[in-house]
């Protein structure tokens, strides 16, 4: 249930504004890629891209290929709503449906698409992906409540279990700590490291502490200046990233000095 | 510092005030000269306040502007004057509801609500006058006609106002079509209630032969009234969905007709059906499109689709302009003042129910 | 599970898609299509008064020499419903933003909207039946004392069912429209400028007439254009309050008519040149307020701050 994801040459357009420019990147199954870089970098722009989600935005597109294990989701005939049932993705402010319950959240990418699920695949599923998201215990004396009653972390739980009902392939994380308090973080920290067992994780964040912590491999972008592309300046192990950088401007970063 | 300088203090940011209740001494003068002055010319009610109010006026600002100066004279002045209009704006609201209530409630009867004026005529009239007797006949067909043109008219318009609202917002582009519908929408919101009669008139005069006047024409007519409406509201309140929720449906491999009729709509469902019902309270009161798209009639008519047709407001109307006995008029006049209170009661009832729904089926936001 | 390749099509789905996103461009579509043929069919019907012999015109002389009073009293009726409910309007609006308490305000706004709650025939009726006999005494009074001015020239109506009280019951009803976008635009004034007038010293007028009034301005210009196409195009009121007649310049005699109140009076029994004829002053009316209202929104639009008042 894991595939991996190679990049190649990437530019991502608004209009005729070149947003992000030359991308390359490989990411492997069942690991975590974390995102790095200042504010504007295009490093969220570039995260949309990897399930087509920047297309909602009018006038956005992209050069270039991306192959999720070797098939490319810019083809002409993929569909963008089959590149999103296998590329799940959470967001930066936990979403749940207002008008859904705790269940139907969960159930929502199953009984949104119409497909037939008989009750008790459906409680197993409920159950199942709520455990995954840790969040079984919290909630299941009250799964028929609404799902906005929940605390924002708890909520942002309910979108990754919501995330992994659909059983995607990978998982993307545009920020999901950024609104959240030191301890719903820890629990989605504790989260994404069991993920990885199952999926590819790629989360975008703005704390270098939360990418060394949860990632695997991390990926720095940088811009030039403003009007200028975002490009990706280094990408390895966490760990070399955060100790011994080979670009100056990822150590100028990653040592706090500048963005 | 002692409690002398304080007190000396105080009263110098007071200095050249006036106290609170001079406004009200010069109030109790300006309703007195202006009694004088109204009998002067005919006393009424009507002359007396205006005296009154323009005595106060002037003896206001003369006495403030003498005591605390031009500049706050003027300021007082806009005060009055901004009370005031909204004193005069509630005299009309009032009195319309005072003489609705006052003159509708004596033939606001179960005979009334539920027998039509089938039968009745000018005869029959003057025999209740001339024996006392009650007045017989009522409103049950124009009853039945409100309701069947105006649950028609909303059967065409929620439809197509709701799909255009969904194009605006989910699909338009901002391209020239959305901005073309976007404008010609806010001009259709200002088309006189009577053009969108004759043009249904028109349309099935075309169609059907000169002179076709059933309830349906009406609903057509109604629905050119009520699109521009239903679209507008939808609209707004597709808008405020936040895009956070589409996003996340679309993220979970959900295709954009299913993210819409699934999660969109049901989210704003709660302002839209409030809007709906907001329009439908617009329209069940108009009387000049029902007028030259459905005639009238005294008997109670089922069918929309064949035969003249009358709903309460071209009952008031030609129970007022014509009434059924030329000479003794206060039979139909009770009958057009009762069928104005339940028409008033309609919609009012339908402005609260849009406000409950907008309540009730609000998105849940918490336990 | 993860066999799925991303060129399997779920055909159901990508059809739904189509369907659904063509039923509302359909939608859109239909709309502007109304109001075209709106304008077409009023054209159509209205044909026949081209070609008609003048004489067989209602009056006799020519479509023109028919049409042009019953304009001129549109206009009329319109003026004075908005001369009145301009000023009221912008009076009550603030004092439902800037006057009065807090608590109390927005229930005085829902107040206000009752007003537009209200249908037109029942406005029509209580102007028939409770203000035109009140005003006929105020309106003998006028003709006596007044009567050299040309507009309160006697004799008085008896019934008092005359131009301006047909104005007035006009501006009851366009006050509600008047009053809530002006509102709308007075709460949007930026507090930062109310609040700098206030710390100047400035009386609560003055902060009004620095700060609010000069930002408010195009949308109470525009509300009173949407105003304006309100008393234009209403027929119920002036139908039943009017007792119209010819053009004359006296407002509190009987006399003059309006082109919804003429349609509305004679529809039911005209037919051939007769009913072209209506239908033409119907196209007239729709080409009027047509204007009127595209000027309001092309004020709106190009102010788009203050897009919130719709």
């Amino acid at each position: 249930m894991s595939k991996r994801i190679d990049v190649k040459d990437l530019n991502v357009y608004y209009s005729k504004f070149l947003a992000v420019e030359g991308v390359n990147i490989e990411i492997k199954p069942r690991s975590v890629t974390a995102f790095i870089g200042p504010s504007g970098c295009g490093k969220s722009t570039f995260l949309r891209t990897l399930n087509r989600m920047h297309e909602v935005i009018p006038g956005a597109r992209v050069e270039g290929e991306v192959l999720l294990d070797g098939d490319n989701l810019y083809d002409q005939n993929v569909d963008p709503v089959n590149v999103r049932s296998q590329i799940g993705m959470v967001f930066q402010r936990p979403n749940p449906f207002p008008t859904m319950s705790i269940r139907d959240n969960v159930l929502a990418g199953v009984k949104l698409n119409n497909k037939r699920i008989s009750r008790s695949d459906a409680d197993n599923l409920v159950e199942k992906s709520l455990r995954g998201a840790n969040l079984w215990n919290e909630v299941k004396d009250r799964l028929d409540r609404p799902g906005s009653g929940l605390s924002g972390g708890q909520q942002q739980r309910l979108c990754i279990a919501r995330a992994i009902a659909v059983s995607p392939e990978v998982i993307l994380m545009d920020e999901p700590c950024s609104a959240l308090d030191p301890i719903s973080t820890l629990a989605i920290e504790d989260l994404i490291n069991e993920l990885k067992n199952d999926y590819t994780v790629v989360i975008v964040t703005h704390n270098m502490q939360q990418a060394a912590r949860v990632s695997d491999k991390t990926a720095f972008f940088n811009i030039a200046g403003t009007g200028k592309p975002g490009k990706l300046i280094e990408y390895g192990e966490t760990a070399t990233i955060f100790s011994k950088p080979t670009v100056k401007a990822t150590e100028d970063y990653v040592s706090g000095r500048f963005g | 510092m002692t409690s002398a300088t304080l007190a000396r203090r105080q009263s110098h940011l007071t200095k050249g005030k006036l106290p609170s209740y001079a406004v009200w001494l010069v109030l109790g003068a300006a309703l007195v000269f202006g009694a004088a002055a109204a009998s002067l010319v005919g006393f009424s009610a009507v002359s007396w306040g205006l005296f009154s109010a323009l005595f106060f006026l002037l003896a206001a600002t003369a006495v403030t502007a003498v005591v605390e100066g031009g500049r706050k004279a003027t300021d007082s002045l806009a005060t009055y004057l901004v009370y005031g209009a909204f004193i005069v704006a509630l005299l009309p609201l009032l009195s319309v509801l005072w003489t609705v209530l006052e003159r509708g409630l004596p033939g606001l009867s179960y005979d009334f609500l539920f027998t039509s004026l089938n039968g009745v005529t000018g005869a029959v009239d003057n025999a209740s006058v001339a024996n006392g007797t009650p007045v017989l006949g009522g409103a049950y067909h124009a009853v039945v006609g409100t309701l069947q043109i105006t649950l028609w008219a909303t059967a065409i318009s929620v439809p197509i106002g709701l799909l255009a609202a969904v194009y605006l917002v989910e699909y338009g582009t901002g391209g020239p079509l959305t901005r073309a519908i976007t404008f010609f929408v806010d001009v259709m919101t200002g088309i006189p209630s009577i053009v969108a009669g004759l043009f249904a008139a028109a349309l099935f005069g075309l169609l059907f032969g000169p002179g076709t006047r059933t309830g349906f024409v009406a609903a057509v007519a109604l629905s050119v009234l009520m699109i521009p409406v239903v679209v507008r509201s939808t609209e707004e309140m597709l808008k405020i969905v936040p895009n956070e929720l589409r996003e996340a449906a679309y993220a979970l491999g959900v295709r954009k007709w299913r993210t819409i009729t699934k999660v969109v709509i049901p989210t704003a469902i709660s302002g839209i059906a409030s809007g709906v019902t907001l329009a439908i309270a617009r329209v069940i009161g108009e009387t000049a499109p029902i007028l030259v798209t459905a005639g009238f009639a005294s008997a109670i008519n089922w069918n929309v689709f064949s035969g003249w047709m009358s709903t309460l407001p071209t009952l008031i109307y030609y129970q007022i302009l014509t009434p059924t006995s030329p000479t003794n008029t206060d039979p139909s006049t009770q009958r057009a003042w009762a069928a104005a209170l339940l028409l008033i009661l309609m919609v009012m009832l339908l402005n609260l129910a849009a406000r409950l729904i907008a309540r009730m089926f609000a998105p849940k936001t918490s336990r | 599970m993860s066999t799925t390749t991303l060129t399997e099509t779920r055909g159901a789905g990508q059809s739904g898609d189509k369907i659904f996103s063509g039923a509302t461009l359909a939608a859109g579509c239909l709309i502007l299509a109304v109001l075209f043929s709106v304008a077409m069919f009023l054209l159509v019907q209205a044909l026949p008064v081209a070609g008609a012999d003048p004489a067989e015109i209602t009056g006799g002389e020519g479509f023109s020499t028919y049409i042009f009073p019953i304009v001129i009293g549109t206009v009329v009726a319109a003026a004075i419903a908005l001369l009145i409910a301009t000023p009221l309007g912008i009076g009550v609006a603030l004092f439902i933003s800037h006057y009065a308490p807090r608590r109390l305000a927005q229930s005085f706004g829902y107040v206000i909207d009752l007003l537009a709650a209200i249908p037109s025939v029942v406005y029509g009726a209580w102007g028939y039946a409770v203000l035109a006999p009140e005003l006929a005494k105020g309106y003998a009074w006028l003709a006596e004392n007044l009567g050299w001015i040309p507009i309160f020239e006697g004799p008085a109506s008896q019934t008092g069912r005359t131009m301006l009280t047909a104005g007035i019951v006009l501006a009851v009803m366009v006050l509600p429209i008047i009053t809530s976008l002006s509102r709308e635009i007075f709460l949007q004034t930026p507090n930062l400028h109310e609040e700098a007038a206030l710390a100047m010293g400035a009386t609560r007028w003055e902060m009004i007439r620095m700060a609010v009034l000069p930002f408010a301005r195009p949308g109470i210009i525009s509300a009173a254009m949407l105003g304006l196409g309100r008393a234009l195009g209403e027929t119920m009121a002036v139908a039943l309050v009017l007792s119209g007649g010819a053009l004359t310049a006296s407002l509190i005699a009987s006399g003059n008519q309006t082109i919804a109140a003429e349609i509305a009076l004679n529809f039911p029994e005209a037919f051939g040149l007769r009913l072209s004829e209506l239908i033409a002053a119907g196209l007239v009316l729709f080409v009027i307020t047509l204007a009127v209202n595209m000027v309001a929104r092309w004020i709106i639009t190009r102010h788009k701050e203050f897009s919130g008042a719709n």
